[in-house]
């Protein structure tokens, strides 16, 4: 497959700007995603890192704009180009889905329908996103994109269920492909799949993203995932990017506390074995935040000032692009 | 067999049979079988934590479901504390049942949402008519409740699984295991459904119960780095076989079998620069309804010889407890 995209890395595919995100709930305002910032430049991918529960996934929503019907978009921007996702009408943004924006859900093994040909559901995607696309065409495209992604075409006859795990994660990343976006969202992907087939889909990612220069979101609980595919990462606690930046400085040296813990959280082969540290306690209730710094319940070198004030995102630590929101660094 | 083996399984197999489409059952009288678990030997001694380890349809799942008599194995002999487990009647199987417990791999299907946590606790309790009072029953549950660390449990105890995180509900589920005072227990991959944060917690906690509570432990799981993080001796099976079996520190540092290598170089690691896909084994585990002639590995080996596509390599001890099977160690 060819494209037409510019090679230029410095050029600023998606550029997110104090996002805020909230779900109304009967019982108050629930926010998810709380006023974070990053942005995505081409052919570059970055991880967006983080617990369950800290509005990651909000995060995913919130771009495509398929928000549930008690999420709304408070404030910011997402400008994708010259466009701000966050002020286009409905049927405008169904010109960016699957065309300049597409996702890989959770679950691959849930994500695609069971009643239908694994081909099929490809060719819907071509044809209701592209008007005037030929049956035929389309089905030839999806035959494309199964042997792009290491299935082979005639696959595509068969149902989801003929498919082994690691071959229907595959059929989505082909499907989300199918109407070749600048930007790929991708959320989880490889969580729920056994080490190999994930190390195989981590691959096939990792090669697409040079052969077609694609921009990635990559959503995940998972650092090891980061490491693998990811130039940039942001890590997200309870609705709030704590620390961000490149992959190689911040794995090799996180600031934040909370990353710190996240990094900690894996059994290394390469160490003599040790009892596996873990961050006590777990994520807060977002209907009523703790105060100052979200992450003072659960952390090992909390202060008083922690308790009082919400830290500032400043440059820290010796990666060029090395940002974190920690009092410990003179985020006060 | 060692004196202070638990579990003994020898030869053990189990063959699923498959059922066949109409058409298919006039014209062909052949039955069609998934061999799931292939003749494997092992044993579990006391106090010990085992693992088995191999990918989705290894057969590791059925093993440990064979074990606590989950499943009827269709050939071999398995033992518990040196009763042979296909002799027990179906009355006598309850008694026993108290003394091996299962964790289930997701706790989200495992608890049942419309009982409270108390009741969770208490059904083994009343189903093993263990004659407690009822304050010995509150009792128990609230001092088990405190060892898996779900605290105040007065606080817990009438919540309902949905009111629970995913890391407290897999601490109910190890609490219901633990609270008959078990001998034996089978966790089948405890933690796979939970956030990276939260397993190291989970894990320290079943290995601390483990010591306290004196029980052997099977450890099943796809992550050879948590199996090692747990086990002192393990398993590593591929398409119904044991290929690989030792003391975990000597499989790790020292693996013989090319499929446990390609376990350990697929292990995630946070760090970016060592990038564990370059040479990540390719293909997929084949179908256990006609496994590959020869080594069963053999499709996706990458170090592969001509026996090995006709011979099956036997299981051989090549030193202190470490077995391997593959044609290349012998």
């Amino acid at each position: 497959m060819s494209t037409n995209r510019s090679n230029d890395s410095n050029l600023t595919v998606l550029d997110v700007r104090d996002l805020k995100t909230y779900y109304t709930t009967a019982r108050g305002p629930v926010k998810a995603v709380d006023g974070i910032s990053f942005q995505v430049k081409s052919g570059e991918a970055i991880g967006l890192a983080g617990e369950s529960g800290c509005g990651k996934t909000t995060t995913a929503l919130t771009i495509m704009r398929i928000l549930p019907n008690n999420g709304e978009i408070v404030s910011g921007e997402m400008l994708l180009g010259n466009k701000d996702l966050t002020k286009l009408k409905e049927k405008q943004m169904r010109q960016i889905r699957w065309k300049k924006i597409s996702i890989v859900f959770q679950g691959a093994m849930n994500a695609l329908n069971p009643l239908f040909k694994v081909g099929d559901q490809i060719v819907e995607a071509i044809v209701t996103n592209e008007r005037n696309v030929s049956k035929k065409s389309a089905y030839e495209r999806a035959g494309k994109m199964l042997e792009l992604v290491g299935i082979q075409p005639s696959r595509g006859r068969n149902y989801p269920h003929e498919f082994s795990g690691g071959m229907r994660q595959r059929a989505l990343i082909a499907m989300a492909l199918a109407c070749n976006p600048d930007l790929l969202i991708a959320d989880e992907p490889g969580t729920a799949l056994d080490v190999i087939v994930q190390a195989q889909v981590l691959k096939l990612m990792s090669e697409l993203k040079s052969k077609l220069n694609l921009s990635m979101v990559l959503i995940t609980h998972d650092l090891s995932i980061i490491a693998e595919l990811c130039e940039k990462t942001a890590i997200m606690y309870a609705g709030k990017i704590v620390e961000q930046g490149d992959v190689i400085s911040i794995f090799k040296e996180p600031m934040h506390p909370y990353t710190q813990g996240l990094s900690r959280a894996f059994p290394s082969l390469k160490e003599a074995r040790r009892r596996m540290m873990s961050i006590h306690g777990s994520p807060p209730d977002l209907l009523e935040p703790p105060s100052g710094c979200r992450f003072h319940p659960r952390c090992s070198k909390v202060m008083p000032i922690c308790k009082q004030k919400e830290p500032k995102t400043t440059k820290a630590g010796k990666g060029r692009n090395q940002y974190v929101a920690c009092h410990l660094y003179g985020g006060s | 067999m060692t004196e202070n083996a638990v579990i003994e399984a020898v030869h053990l197999t189990k063959h699923f049979q498959l059922s066949k489409g109409f058409t298919e059952s006039l014209f062909s009288r052949r039955k069609s079988l998934v061999r799931a678990v292939d003749d494997i030997s092992f044993e579990i001694r006391e106090k010990e934590v085992f693992g088995l380890a191999g990918e989705s349809g290894s057969g590791k799942t059925t093993t440990g479901r064979l074990v606590l008599r989950l499943e009827e194995p269709t050939r071999g002999k398995l033992t518990f504390k040196g009763r042979d487990l296909a002799k027990i009647k179906a009355k006598e199987l309850k008694p026993l049942r108290r003394k091996m417990q299962i964790v289930f791999q997701d706790p989200y299907e495992s608890l049942n949402p419309r009982m409270t946590v108390d009741d969770i606790l208490a059904e083994p309790l009343t189903v093993q008519r263990l004659d407690h009072s009822k304050a010995e029953m509150n009792e128990k549950i609230r001092k088990m409740l405190e060892a898996v660390e779900i605290t105040p449990p007065d606080e817990f105890l009438l919540r309902y699984p949905h009111e629970l995180s995913g890391g407290q509900r897999q601490r109910v589920a190890v609490a219901r295991a633990f609270i008959l005072d078990p001998e034996f227990i089978v966790a089948d991959e405890p933690v796979s459904m939970l956030d990276v944060s939260i397993r190291a917690e989970i894990l320290n906690l079943m290995l601390d119960l483990v010591e306290k509570f004196n029980v052997s432990f099977l450890y099943i799981t796809h992550d050879i780095a948590l199996a090692r993080h747990m086990c002192d001796r393990m398993a590593v099976m591929y398409l119904g076989k044991i290929v690989e079996m030792g003391p975990t520190e000597e499989i790790v540092y020292e693996p013989l079998h090319p499929y446990t290598n390609a376990l350990i170089d697929a292990v995630p690691t946070p760090d970016p620069t060592a990038k564990r896909t370059k040479g990540v084994l390719q293909g997929e585990i084949p179908s256990p309804i006609n496994p590959p002639s020869g080594c069963r590995f053999h499709t996706r080996c990458p170090v592969v010889m001509d026996i090995c596509h006709k011979e099956e390599p036997a299981i051989v001890e090549i030193e202190g407890e470490h077995f391997v099977a593959c044609h290349r160690h012998k």
